[in-house]
């Protein structure tokens, strides 16, 4: 075996490499060093996204393969990695003042050790070309995440959470396995490029439209797509935020990327005929439910799993799109997505740790007694809700364009759905600001100061919101990057 | 980038944020919006005058300071800059009323937030009216629409919680319809095979396909229309306004109302006539409506500011209502009723706003003889109500008598009625202010309390007089007007329909 073909994996590799680090740094420091942890990682993990951007280290500059084509990787693949690495630096400078309590102290170390694995398996799903690996990434991602939920495991809620986040898992890899079984029985391979043909020549049958039902299942358990999606908001609210945030960025947007591939690189050639219509129809549900339920919650957790549910449909629509254009504007979602998401739980997260507070009435008056929370709170509001000059109307802005670059009627239409909703969710998201700062009633969280990584934290993800959008080289860049790529060739 | 005039429209009051980010006191912010409008007077004035002296040069080009910067290279988004002579009308429009409202919330409670949402809506005003790309001129829209949420929430009065978030979602409806348009419009904007584009101008000499045309413009003007208060989308208008505080209740009925009508020609007319053409006379209904319910719909109301709202619904229905004409004469009435209307209407409201301030009720059964208490406030309320039903010297007569003639040109017996129907708003118009006038200005003195009250400040009879004046000048100049608005004209809107 030729063992040079590893060097190909490199951003796993350096995954790998932090999460060893990290494991013995755990292990062999001594107890007092590991305070210095949470900085460690972070520093670690910071550096291998800055390697990863830079094509001659960490990152790709053109396609490469592995293991008999088991495995590929290119630039555009490389920068969805980049992508995902942000957010999870985000996430590990955010979780800083939690995993830093004393009652985590001899468990900090389990997890980072954790999220460090589920980063793994993730990059593993998005480079997978063969279905072996691709589900030896999927449980990678999806197992470590249910300890990760239970991690405050004296609360009833979390522990509950995990209970209800390992069924699902299994259950769904369970369906998603049967799609694959199906799969292997129309073209009697695992690797896409193998089925890929198989699918141009088979023809329609109803396995092969069971088989793309179970697939699209499976995902939109992950991706928490309605009707798959009813674990999401228990789970959400039970999990400590850090890992409810991870859950809800990286988690959601790999799983996007990984579904695309799937979609594209197996089943490209159904298309029109399959496909179109089933995710037509979830992408429809998924939005209009989710909306239609946040606009209830009081919970801040719950509201955001809602949301983030509703925001899931939008991202499916770069993939229903089919076409370059949309590749490249949900890429862009999904970032701009971590940073918006992100800053709001953020503010959720300092607030719960300093008060103990996670209701949207709890944040009454929070714009008198924690102007800069607020204000972070709104930003992420106007992001998430698709305001200008904000990153999300951008996002938003081209997700739509790229999609009706498909150019069918039926698209406009769909657009024109998923249009009328983001009114919907605007209505939502504005009554967190109406909460902060038109409610006459008494402040319900007094005037705290956060701690120097929140604020940090924050501070990332509020220049994200501003930035992201207005200056159009993150854009540009990955429209470039998805043209160059050889996805180009399966997409429209 | 900067050597160009309009972008500056852009860069003071994004100087302004900053400036009043750095404030400390209410003395600070007085001063940067102050200054920052006064600096924005200016440069409109000379924007004014050097766009005549280009025009009297003989420059027939349809836009003049044309200039574009790009953005977003591969989908072909540029910040491009470029004004016509209704354009330059409007951003001195928008100017004289941020002006003037500046003085009218010269006692607002945290001025500092109030002048940074207030400030950041009209950068989204001078934004639209300067763009001619479908992108930047939709971001801006957008910019200007979401403060309304927190200007209306926060220093609101009333029902502020519901009438903010009614207009907000309504408008924000609005433009998930003109989004939607705009993407159609970008995709069909070109012929197969040459690079797709956002420039209006470019996107006026490639015809879009007729059959997506009768899909695009409803969505457009519908998206427009909202914001212009059609009917049966105007509900926002009276809440919103009545909930408004003065300044925001000046620049949402004087300005932002006028974005839409401003849209709608630009966009939804101006790129697609032939859809124009053949779907008027469905908004042409609407708008008629529009005229004559916002009207009655006045008589009725005993709160000012719901008066003057549902006032605003019937005078914006009408600038619609002759862009849906079609013919170089109704059109030009039309700007001139939105300069019109956005004058006087800023007038009736900060004077609203003034006897509000004294009163605290705005309730006219409960006030009375108001011409003895605070006789300048009450003149200048009665000059307002004149130019609104259409005396002649003030702007309304001009506007309105216009666009009836214009409209009057279409021979066919559909258009006739419905000018006929839209004329009699007139007289209703008449009924309603003077109604007003005789009853909270002339009739007994009510509530003897109001005895003590005092006349105007310096600065109210500053922002006053500034208004009255530009209502006047436009009465009594109206040439100088219809000029600067008829030339640019430009045949190509009027090819397709053979005028």
């Amino acid at each position: 075996m030729d063992y040079s073909q590893f060097l190909v994996m490199k951003q796993e590799l350096a995954v790998l490499v932090v999460f060893l680090l990290v494991f013995l740094y755990d292990t062999f420091m001594p107890r007092g060093a590991g305070k210095a942890l949470p900085a460690f990682t972070t520093v670690l993990l910071l550096l291998a996204t800055a390697a990863g951007f830079c094509p001659d280290c960490l990152g790709s500059s053109c396609s490469a393969e592995a293991f008999a084509g088991m495995y590929a990787t290119s630039p555009i693949i490389s920068a969805i990695k980049n992508i995902l690495n942000i957010g999870a630096v985000i996430v590990l400078i955010q979780s800083v003042s939690w995993a830093g309590s004393d009652d985590m102290r001899i468990r900090r170390g389990e997890f980072y050790e954790l999220l460090l694995v589920t980063l793994f398996g993730m990059y593993l799903m998005i480079s997978a070309r063969h279905f072996l690996l691709f589900v030896i990434g999927l449980e990678c991602a999806s197992l470590p995440l249910a300890a990760m939920v239970a991690f405050d495991k004296s609360r009833y809620e979390s522990n509950e959470a995990a209970v209800k986040y390992i069924l699902t898992a299994v259950f769904s890899s369970a369906v998603f396995m049967m799609g694959l079984s199906f799969v292997y029985a129309l073209g009697g391979s695992l690797y896409f490029s193998d089925l890929y043909l198989a699918m141009a020549g088979g023809g329609i049958s109803l396995m092969l439209v069971l088989a793309i039902a179970f697939v699209i299942a499976g995902m939109g358990f992950k991706l928490s797509l309605v009707p798959f999606h009813l674990w999401t908001a228990d789970v959400y609210q039970g999990a400590p935020t850090s890992v409810t945030s991870y859950l809800s960025v990286i988690s959601k947007g790999s799983a996007a990327f990984a579904f695309l591939v799937i979609m594209a690189q197996v089943f490209g050639t159904c298309y029109a005929e399959v496909w179109e219509w089933m995710l037509y129809a979830i992408i429809i549900v998924t939005i209009t439910v989710g909306n239609l339920f946040a606009m209830r919650q009081n919970n801040m957790k719950r509201f955001l799993a809602f949301s983030s549910i509703s925001q899931a449909g939008y991202i499916m629509l770069g993939v229903i799109g089919f076409n370059t254009m949309s590749m490249a504007a949900m890429m862009y979602y999904i970032l701009v997505y971590i940073f918006s998401n992100l800053a709001a739980f953020g503010v959720i997260g300092a607030i719960e740790r300093a008060t103990g507070k996670i209701d949207m009435s709890d944040y009454c008056g929070l714009s008198k007694t924690n102007p800069r929370l607020a204000l972070c709170m709104m930003l992420a509001m106007f992001s998430l809700a698709g305001i200008p000059p904000f990153a999300g109307f951008f996002s938003k802005f081209f997700i739509f364009t790229g999609a009706i670059n498909q150019g069918s009627v039926a698209i406009y239409v769909l657009v024109l759905i998923a249009l009328i909703n983001t009114i919907i969710s605007l209505y939502y998201y504005l009554l967190v600001v109406k909460a902060m700062y038109i409610n006459p009633d008494k402040p319900v969280v007094q005037p705290f100061k956060s701690t120097c990584s929140e604020r940090l934290g924050l501070w990332i993800t509020v220049a994200g919101i501003l930035l992201l959008g207005l200056a159009s080289c993150v854009y540009t860049w990955l429209l470039n990057t998805s043209f160059l790529s050889n996805f180009a060739a399966y997409l429209m | 980038m900067f050597s160009n005039i309009l972008i500056w429209f852009v860069v003071i009051p994004l100087l302004m944020l900053a400036g009043l980010g750095l404030c400390r006191d209410v003395k600070q912010v007085r001063a940067v919006a102050v200054a920052g409008s006064t600096a924005l007077i200016a440069l409109s004035v000379k924007l004014l005058v050097d766009y005549l002296a280009l025009r009297a040069a003989g420059d027939t080009a349809p836009m003049l300071f044309l200039g574009s910067w790009t953005w977003f290279a591969p989908l072909n988004i540029n910040l491009a800059v470029g004004v016509d002579g209704i354009s330059v009308a409007m951003i001195l429009l928008s100017s004289i009323i941020l002006f003037t409202g500046s003085f009218a919330s010269w006692q607002v409670p945290q001025p500092k937030a109030f002048f940074l949402w207030l400030i950041l809506l009209s950068t989204g005003v001078f934004g639209f009216f300067i763009s001619i790309d479908l992108f930047t001129m939709f971001m801006f829209y957008e910019v200007a629409l979401i403060p309304m949420y927190l200007l209306i929430g926060v220093w609101g009065t009333g029902r502020k919680e519901y009438s903010a978030m009614k207009l907000t979602l309504m408008l924000m409806g609005g433009s998930a319809f003109l989004m939607l348009g705009l993407i159609g419009i970008y995709y069909h904007s070109a012929p197969a095979g040459q690079p797709l584009t956002w420039n209006i101008l470019e996107i006026v000499n490639n015809t879009i396909d007729p059959g997506w045309q009768r899909f695009l413009f409803p969505m457009t003007f519908v998206g427009f229309g909202v914001l212009g208060a059609m009917f049966p989308f105007h509900t926002w208008s009276p809440d919103g306004h009545a909930c408004a505080p003065t300044a925001v209740s000046m620049l949402h009925a004087g300005v932002l109302m006028k974005l839409g009508g401003y849209g709608c020609f630009r966009v939804a007319i101006y790129l697609m006539p032939q859809a124009a053409n053949e779907l008027a006379w469905i908004f042409l209904i609407l708008t008629g409506i529009s005229v004559v319910y916002g009207a009655f719909s006045a008589c009725v109301q005993t709160d000012l500011k719901y008066i003057n709202a549902y006032s605003s619904v019937s005078h914006c229905g009408l600038v619609l209502f002759a862009i849906l004409m079609l013919n170089t004469t109704a059109m030009t009435g039309a700007i001139m009723q939105m300069l019109s209307h956005g004058l006087m209407t800023a007038l009736f409201f900060a004077l609203i706003g003034m006897i509000y301030g004294r009163t605290h009720t705005r309730d006219i059964t409960k006030m009375g003889g108001l011409m003895r208490i605070m006789p300048y406030l009450c003149v200048c309320y009665v000059i307002a109500g004149m130019a609104s039903l259409g005396l002649p010297g003030l702007s309304g007569f001009v506007a309105e008598m216009t666009i009836f003639v214009g409209s009057f040109q279409h021979a066919d017996m559909f258009h006739r009625v419905f000018t006929i129907v839209a004329c009699c708003s007139i007289v209703i118009t008449a009924v309603y202010i003077l109604r007003v006038v005789g009853k909270l200005l002339f009739g007994p003195v009510y509530d003897k309390h109001h005895l003590e009250l005092t006349d105007a400040t310096w600065w109210e009879r500053f922002s006053t007089v500034g208004l009255i004046v530009s209502v006047a000048a436009i009465g009594c100049f109206p040439n100088f007007f219809s000029n600067l608005i008829k030339f640019t004209f430009s045949p190509e809107i009027f090819k397709v329909l053979g005028m």
